[in-house]
């Protein structure tokens, strides 16, 4: 497989999944911010959505103010930003385009209809209530082309490739999510758990469509410990990291089999997936969640650029 | 201008046999149906993301090439005939090419100006001398032709380059059986859906002879930015080869590999859709961004098979084709089967004063023009126009050709009125490899949407129709 096809199977996959975790940080936002103060706590929320989505800097070189408003046009439809939603399925659809050949009928046809009705929402939503049904849409099309991708395509190095895409993706998301959250409601010297940060975390649960998952694991209310634990640790949660991780692993080494030769990329995935079974929850809070998170996302990066050394370009 | 000949009424107004079970399915089928029909297949279109770009319009700015559902009907006899003389004339275009890139034996004789040739921008001195594999230069040729009367069809121009259209070709074959299967089901159609395998033997069958027995074939683009980028993925995909851009090649040793995520790959065949110009910065423009570096060197050692090989242009050049009718006498010693359009060249003398006389009856067209692009339609043009075409004649005089205004035939088309005629032109495809020429029955038909309009380009608010042959 060309190069450059493999690289552009990654980056659409990579895109799509993005543009899914945009829409859901942006429909837990508004839903935080119909909660009195006094059970969230006095923070922006809208600035917390831009600090997870990774686009504090490029928003402020822009706008001034974070608010419903600035932050979902500048999340879903600015063309200032290059993760915007509406970006994220422009620069999937032409990934696509570029590798039509790779992908199934089915695929193509979710891509390319999904960039056709964005274009039904012109500059953005009108009204709140069009601004939800947008970001269930987003949901939505994203979930299609992953469920396309996963009946249609041929399970070779064109599937795999495009899997590595979504699950390096998805573990940077929940990697970014665990640490803007926690970093925020846990200060040094704090004590975790006040009654005030329970929607706050069930929040998080919600941004990764876990809340229902976490009641059917744990049986208990939400604990901000076991959120970590779930979020990181189980291999059950489909966007934890050790799940990730595990994806991550056995798609490379489906490449490495194929190809009839392993490399870094191997080696780095499953250094990591072996810290991520080893660990329990008590030794990264011990260690710092923060310090703990921060390293996952330098290291996630520096596997996506040893796997684009090693077969992307 | 003479009243122009509808392929279904004919002359007299009874219904050409080929039409017979068409025009009765017309009168039935009520007006509504035919017009959900027509909006389905745009449907279909826009969803399979069947687009061009216009040159000129915003980057990235995609269009759907408007398709009509009634389809051009062409008798068994009629086809017979037509394929006979497009292989000959393909034929003649192939040793035309490699007598001038080598031993010039016509130019010896005399039958064509040499500055005509050597003067010309298409034509590539890097190609002298060379060894192209079987010498087969137009491995794909794209004939445009039309029809005047119920046996009079003329050759327009020949695409010797990089002709483009099948895409639409095939496309429109599958979408015509899934709008109109009750249509289908009253005649007997050939076939066109096995075009990739015909394009991929002829492909792997002109190899260089260092390729091993499954040579690799791909197919080079400039892009997602070019006009015809879908027909490329398209194509690519049907033949199950890569789909790759000058940046996924690279040359060594005189060898071309493509880089893959196995680590590079030799190539052995590679069906272009690049012209000459960007095909390698180191021979050619230098500023190209889509071409392969030292691909030529690759060339030249034989090592790599370019289809179409390069300098073909010199064979579809505007000025080159009224040369025609002598270049196959010359070469196969047969009289052509496919005429030419009547035409003269400004660069004579006597042919320019007749043009500036007649301008308002000609067609002027510019030798190295493509796409409807630089045109003058005499009848149809105003003072100014008429003038300023005046000063451009006799200024560069060698810079175009004219040719009488045609009266293209007309095929019954799905019009905003309803069914009305339309004026159309036919490309079919020829291939040709080290074995023998394929040609799929039918090929592109053009259709001019606009009343009495006699452009069918695809950037000037042309059509197309899907193509039958019938089995009698």
């Amino acid at each position: 497989m060309l190069s450059r096809t493999a690289d552009n199977l990654y980056w659409l996959a990579r895109y799509v999944e993005r543009a899914e975790y945009l829409a859901r940080i942006i429909e837990v936002t508004h839903r935080l911010t119909t909660l009195p103060l006094a059970y969230v706590g006095t923070t922006n929320e809208w600035e917390t959505a831009l600090a997870t989505a990774g686009c504090v800097d490029a928003f402020s070189a822009h706008h001034a103010e974070a608010n419903e408003e600035t932050v979902t046009e500048f999340l879903c439809f600015s063309s200032a930003n290059p993760s915007s939603i509406q970006n994220c399925f422009e620069m999937a659809r032409t990934n696509a385009r570029a590798v039509r050949t790779a992908l199934t009928m089915e695929m193509w046809d979710a891509i390319n209809g999904s960039w056709l009705e964005l274009k039904r929402w012109g500059n953005g939503p009108a009204s709140r209530e069009e601004s939800m049904r947008f970001l269930r849409w987003v949901q939505e099309a994203s979930l299609r082309f992953d469920g396309r991708a996963y009946r249609t395509m041929l399970r070779n190095d064109a599937y795999w490739f495009s899997r590595l895409g979504l699950y390096q993706e998805r573990a940077d998301n929940t990697a970014r999510i665990l640490d803007v959250k926690f970093h925020l409601l846990l200060p040094a010297n704090e004590p975790v758990g006040g009654p005030i940060d329970y929607y706050q975390w069930a929040a998080i649960l919600r941004s990764v469509s876990a809340l229902t998952a976490y009641r059917w694991v744990y049986k208990e209310s939400v604990k901000p410990w076991l959120i970590a634990d779930l979020m990181i640790l189980r291999d059950e949660m489909p966007r934890s990291l050790a799940s990730c991780y595990d994806n991550l692993v056995r798609n490379l080494d489906h490449i490495a089999q194929a190809y009839g030769r392993q490399g870094p990329a191997q080696r780095q995935a499953r250094a990591m997936r072996t810290r991520l079974k080893n660990h329990r929850m008590d030794d990264i809070f011990q260690q710092g969640l923060h310090e703990f998170i921060g390293e996952f996302i330098a290291a996630n990066n520096q596997l996506s650029s040893t796997i684009t050394q090693q077969y992307l370009m | 201008m003479a009243v122009a000949f509808d392929e279904m009424t004919g002359a007299n107004g009874a219904i050409r046999p080929p039409y017979g079970e068409l025009s009765r399915w017309l009168s039935e089928v009520p007006p509504e149906v035919l017009d959900h029909r027509r909006r389905e297949a745009e449907l279909i279109f826009q969803r399979i993301g069947i687009t061009f770009s216009v040159y000129g319009e915003a980057e990235g700015q995609e269009r759907l090439i408007p398709f009509d559902i009634v389809p051009r009907i062409l008798a068994a006899a009629e086809w017979e005939f037509l394929s006979r003389g497009l292989e000959q004339r393909v034929m003649a275009i192939n040793a035309f090419v490699c007598d001038i890139y080598g031993k010039r034996e016509i130019l010896k004789a005399g039958l064509i100006p040499e500055d005509l040739i050597f003067q010309n921008p298409v034509f590539r001195p890097e190609m002298n001398g060379a060894q192209v594999p079987h010498d087969i230069y137009v491995h794909v040729a794209g004939i445009d032709l039309v029809r005047v009367d119920a046996s009079t069809f003329y050759v327009l121009e020949d695409n010797a380059r990089t002709p483009s259209g099948v895409s639409y070709m095939l496309e429109n074959r599958e979408i015509m059986l899934r709008l109109f299967p009750e249509l289908f089901s009253r005649h007997r159609i050939a076939p066109v859906e096995n075009y990739p395998d015909e394009l991929l033997a002829t492909l792997k069958s002109v190899a260089p002879t260092t390729a091993t027995s499954d040579p690799a074939v791909v197919l080079l683009t400039p892009g997602i930015y070019n006009a015809a980028f879908y027909e490329h993925s398209f194509l690519a995909d049907k033949l199950g080869i890569e789909l790759v851009e000058g940046r996924d090649l690279f040359v060594k040793d005189e060898t071309v590999f493509m880089r893959t995520t196995q680590g590079p790959q030799r190539v052995d065949v590679i069906y272009r859709r690049i012209d000459d110009d960007f095909l390698d910065p180191l021979t050619f423009r230098p500023d190209s961004a889509l071409g392969v570096p030292g691909i030529m060197s690759a060339y030249q050692a034989g090592n790599v098979t370019l289809a179409n090989a390069v300098g073909t242009g010199i064979a579809d050049d505007k000025a080159v084709y009224s040369y025609m009718p002598a270049i196959v006498k010359f070469y196969l010693g047969e009289e052509p089967l496919l005429k030419n359009v009547p035409t003269w060249r400004c660069r004579e003398q006597d042919h320019l004063a007749y043009v500036l006389e007649h301008l308002d009856e000609l067609v002027v067209k510019e030798v190295h023009g493509s796409g409807g692009y630089g045109m003058l339609i005499g009848p149809k043009a105003d003072q100014a126009q008429l003038a300023a075409f005046r000063a451009k004649l006799k200024s560069t005089p060698k810079s175009f050709i004219a040719q009488p205004t045609l009266a293209l035939s007309t095929v019954p088309t799905c019009v905003d009125e309803g069914i009305a005629p339309r004026h159309v032109d036919l490309r079919p495809f020829v291939l040709v490899g080290r074995d023998r020429v394929r040609i799929v029955p039918g090929g592109l038909t053009r259709v001019a949407l606009k009343k009495d309009s006699l452009v069918v380009n695809s950037s000037q608010g042309g059509g197309t129709k899907d193509t039958w042959v019938l089995d009698t």
